[in-house]
């Protein structure tokens, strides 16, 4: 146990700092945390704005963690102040108040921000929003209206999810990506296809391969030459990892700040971690920014270890992806590189990716979700294929797949 | 912690743990009534091939990824208990994705449901277990 | 769904198994036409032998309806004129220690007695488990029956199939056995066990060996037994070694000697005619414990006729062979164990209160793991994981679960066994023993009040 002298402070109130603080405490009882956030709530499930929209959840139960948190693991908390200003050599931080405070571990976990691409007259759209928190979805959803056509910029997670949880509430929902198709981070084309006709039957309209030229009043110019009329514009182009304290400070940055496997930055008393972060990704080999929530909460768990010196290495990340529409879900995970093997039915689409006897990506659509996590768990432990029934898993994600020896350790061993 | 563990060995593939756990689950104090001309439901499931079979259900792993992946908040760890705050869940299958045994499943709302060891229904003790004919499956400290 | 009628067997798999207890196996309503001579049965045997034109095989003890004297025996209690004893607060001996009692009272020069007793099997309670062969029962039952029998202090009996390898750690607790075939019989194997078993008979086949199908013999009973795999199994009617009770005497020697004389030989008999005769010979063969088997006794296969036609039953052999070696005074020389449906505490008590010193149970063992007493064993599809070697429904059988359902048997009969030794004001096996002023017969004639030696009750 160390000293209760130790001061952590977290910048950012998320999914990566609650990570942090859980495991910094089953390590350091004493130590003082401290998180600042610059949104005024406590810790949200952030991916459940659609679902706020929708109906499914509410404020109080998107909650990511219980009223009691922060006072059960003893961590003080500044909601709605920001920090202006890292100083690296002090181990200070200046905050928007003009107050400051000093560190001696760090931990960035500033999230990502929405990326807008220029696109003529937006600043002239009076209606225009982004979906990316809490206070996105409700200035959103004041605006909604039964009557109102609503444009969609990115086919992507974010942008179809909002389309989700607004499509019962308004008069329509259009789409426009400059992809050919939706979802072309995680899908192949077949995923795709059967993702976009499934939401084309529940009457979301798309406008693929193409994008805003112009915007003119309550009109959309389309690069095609097509013009959609809207009343409010949601852009969901996509997200950027928020480094712009970390750069400023001068820590090493890529797309996002560059991390070790326990999330240590370039600087020893400074740890990143989640969308801001990018950390080594386990079948690239490489860093990669994975903005992903699994990834953000065990990415601030390792940061956590590594800060109260009880260090674990976080090295099978991979991207992976649950997600779904009107109950059409898929999981995806790992890359889709090697040979694959495809299944698919009437209610469903599987796509395996192999290479050199291993399990490196999955596609998973309908009614081949089931169990779907044997699968990223052959991806994410690196299991050899050739020591299973891969024929049998292949068809079925099961346990059976597995050498009896094997299982019974699973099975019958304490997790 | 005492958790549920499987002896492969002993399976008889009765599927009788999957019919204990549906009902257990039910909030019905009667078997008949919980299951009788109902889709099953259970939290535990048997995997069968030729003559070998055996349960699976949630391991209550010490670094759960369920938890970890949770994108609503809505699993929580309590004494090694790991259990589905199904209130909170909205259905995005994340911890399917995340479950290396396959062990979680979307219940009939729709909403994600495991095992919980029986604690967290008016039974208190895994009634699979003392359905199992077999001590196929046994609850004990390992 | 459907059930197919013609093969139920009755065995309650179903019945016992289903969670909302939905099920109820009813009798069929067909019959053939019956009269009082000529019952459904012997028509139906008739039927099955004009067919098959072989000897009908039967499983488990006799079904027929012959008088079964336990329930025509009752037990006395204490009133008034001396104290019953309370077995929660009172010490009651329930262990019994089998073997040959010294008559006589040695001493050394300086007076000090010498104690050189043979050698004993000390029992916690007067129960021990009677021979099944791994080979009539799967390994999965003898492994539940090793078990129980170290957890409860008595023993089982490796029956003529020898002892599995797996199972020679259980040797504290396990009686070998020497049958006529002499099948896995090896030095390692008559030391592996604490008592050795003669076996000359056995209550349900007086008279006749035994057969285990080459189908039955697998790998491992192969091995266990020191036969070629897939060979069948023939235990000769004799054994050809053994003519006379002097022959007996010979191999009871070569036994002791092979174990150095550190264990008790039982010679097991099945009860039959002259059974006191045969007794008494047994007593002066070296011998240290008799176990007499009865007519009613169980077995995996056996001719139908052999089982319900021949034999004596074990209450009136057993009150004969204790008058007569009490006569001969030679009880001491030998302990004497019987068998051959013991089917509750109460049938124990009434045994030792006969003359008994222990008893040996199979079939309500058998119950115990499960069996429902379907009587189809010599199918080798017993859907409980017993009388098979099928892996498929061995697997029926967990050995913990048997284990623990053997345990809970004997500790309960033991229980009620203390219970009513307590009502009679007796604390001790060693009282009850031959202690026949206990019993009283009920709805008895003369002859078979004077065969066990017991007073109508009321007299």
């Amino acid at each position: 146990m160390r000293s209760g002298s130790m001061q952590y402070v977290i910048i950012g109130n998320s999914i990566t700092s609650v990570g942090c603080i859980e495991s910094i405490r089953k390590h350091d009882t004493t130590g003082a945390i401290t998180v600042i956030g610059e949104e005024n709530h406590p810790i949200y499930a952030r991916p459940l704005i659609s679902y706020l929209l929708q109906g499914k959840t509410d404020e109080q139960k998107m909650t990511y963690r219980d009223e009691e948190f922060y006072q059960k693991h003893g961590v003080q908390v500044l909601t709605g102040r920001r920090v202006e200003k890292i100083e690296v050599e002090g181990q200070l931080l200046r905050l928007d108040d003009g107050s400051s405070m000093q560190y001696d571990k760090l931990l960035i976990a500033t999230g990502s921000l929405p990326f807008i691409p220029p696109m003529k007259n937006l600043e002239e759209v009076e209606h225009r929003h982004t979906f990316l928190s809490l206070s996105d979805a409700k200035e959103l959803e004041a605006e909604l209206q039964p009557s109102s056509r609503v444009l969609i910029i990115g086919a992507g997670l974010i942008g179809l999810k909002c389309a989700e949880g607004i499509l019962e509430r308004v008069q329509s929902v259009t789409v426009v990506d400059l992809a050919d198709r939706i979802l072309s981070s995680i899908l192949d084309e077949e995923g795709s296809a059967r993702v976009q006709t499934h939401l084309e039957q529940i009457g979301i309209r798309f406008h693929l391969g193409d994008s805003v030229c112009e915007f003119c009043g309550q009109e959309a110019l389309l690069t095609s030459g097509k013009v959609v009329g809207f009343d409010i514009l949601v852009l969901a182009v996509g997200v950027k990892p928020n480094i712009a304290l970390a750069k400023d400070a001068g820590l090493a940055v890529n797309k996002g700040i560059l991390i070790d496997q326990a999330c240590r930055t370039s600087n020893p008393h400074i740890w990143a971690g989640g969308d801001c972060s990018e950390g080594w990704e386990l079948l690239s080999g490489e860093r990669r920014n994975l903005a992903l929530l699994p990834n953000a909460y065990m990415q601030g768990e390792t940061a956590g270890y590594s800060m109260a010196e009880n260090e674990q290495r976080f090295e099978n990340a991979i991207a992976m992806n649950a997600i779904g529409f009107f109950g059409l879900h898929i999981i995806t995970a790992g890359i889709y590189q090697g040979e694959d093997l495809c299944f698919a039915t009437e209610k469903g689409y599987k796509r395996l990716f192999i290479k050199d006897d291993h399990l490196v990506g999955c596609i998973l659509i309908g009614d081949q979700v089931a169990r779907g996590g044997i699968y990223t768990n052959l991806i994410r432990s690196r299991t050899d294929l050739r020591t299973l029934d891969f024929a049998m898993i292949s068809e079925q994600p099961a346990l059976m797949a597995f050498a009896q020896k094997v299982r019974s350790e699973q099975l019958g061993r304490a997790q | 912690m005492k958790k549920i563990y499987v002896n492969e060995q002993w399976c008889l593939a009765c599927h009788l743990c999957e019919y204990y756990c549906a009902y257990a689950n039910s909030g019905l104090s009667d078997m008949v009534q919980a299951l009788k001309d109902k889709p099953l439901h259970p939290r535990i499931q048997v995997e069968q091939r030729g003559t070998v079979s055996f349960a699976v259900n949630c391991r209550h792993c010490s670094e759960p990824l369920c938890l970890k992946s949770c994108i609503a908040g809505a699993i929580t760890e309590k004494d090694g208990l790991i259990v589905i705050d199904q209130d909170k869940c909205v259905g995005c299958y994340s911890c399917i994705m995340a479950c290396p045994y396959g062990a979680l499943m979307p219940s009939e709302s729709g909403v994600m449901q495991k095992c919980e060891l029986c604690a967290t229904n008016s039974h208190g003790l895994p009634v699979c277990v003392q359905g199992c004919p077999n001590q196929a499956i046994v609850y004990e400290e390992r | 769904m459907k059930a197919d009628e013609s093969k139920c067997v009755n065995c309650h798999r179903c019945v016992s198994l289903c969670p909302t207890r939905a099920l109820k196996i009813v009798k069929t309503d067909h019959t053939f036409k019956e009269n009082a001579n000529w019952k459904g049965e012997v028509i139906q045997d008739i039927y099955r032998q004009a067919e098959s034109g072989g000897v009908l095989l039967a499983s488990m003890g006799t079904p027929k309806d012959y008088p079964v004297y336990w329930d025509k025996m009752l037990v006395n209690a204490s009133q008034v004129t001396n104290p019953s004893i309370d077995p929660l607060r009172e010490p009651m001996e329930t262990r019994t220690y089998l073997g040959q009692k010294e008559s006589v009272i040695k001493r050394d020069a300086n007076g000090k007695i010498i104690t050189k007793t043979a050698p004993q099997l000390k029992l916690e309670i007067p129960i021990m488990f009677s021979a099944m062969s791994y080979g009539s029962i799967s390994y999965n039952a003898h492994k539940s029956l090793a078990l129980a029998a170290q957890e409860l202090g008595i023993y089982y009996n490796t029956g003529e199939g020898g002892l599995h390898e797996d199972f020679y750690q259980y040797g504290k607790n396990t009686i070998v056995q020497v049958a006529s075939g002499r099948f896995g019989v090896h030095p390692g194997y008559l030391n592996a066990g604490a008592a050795i078993e003669i076996k000359m008979g056995q209550g349900a086949k007086p008279g006749i060996g035994g057969h285990l199908p080459g189908s039955k013999i697998g790998e491992d009973i192969s091995k266990t037994r020191m036969i070629p795999l897939h060979s069948d199994a023939i235990s000769p009617a004799p054994h050809h070694d053994i003519y006379s009770i002097e022959d007996l005497r010979q191999l009871v020697f070569a036994l002791k000697e092979a174990t150095a004389y550190t264990k008790p030989i039982i010679v097991k008999v099945a009860a039959v005619h002259n059974i006191s005769a045969i007794a008494s010979g047994i007593a002066r063969s070296g011998a240290d414990i008799i176990a007499i088997d009865g007519f009613r006794g169980g077995t995996g296969a056996a001719p139908a006729r052999t089982r319900d036609n021949v034999g004596i039953p074990i209450e009136l052999a057993l009150a004969s062979v204790d008058e007569r070696l009490r006569q001969e005074g030679i009880r001491g020389n030998v302990s004497l164990v019987v068998g051959g449906s013991i089917r509750s505490s109460s049938d124990v008590l009434k045994a030792i209160a006969l003359g008994a010193d222990a008893v040996y149970v199979a079939t309500s063992a058998l119950i115990a793991l499960g069996c429902h007493l379907c009587r189809t064993c010599h199918s080798g599809k017993c859907n409980w994981g017993i009388a098979t070697q099928n892996p498929e429904l061995v697997k029926r059988l967990n050995p913990e679960v048997g284990s623990e359902r053997l345990v809970n048997l004997i500790t309960a009969w033991n229980h009620e066994l203390k219970e009513m030794m307590g009502g009679m004001g007796i604390n001790s096996i060693e009282a009850l023993r031959g202690n026949r002023l206990m019993l009283r017969g009920i709805g008895l004639h003369e002859t078979e009040l004077n065969i066990l030696g017991i007073k109508h009750a009321g007299a």
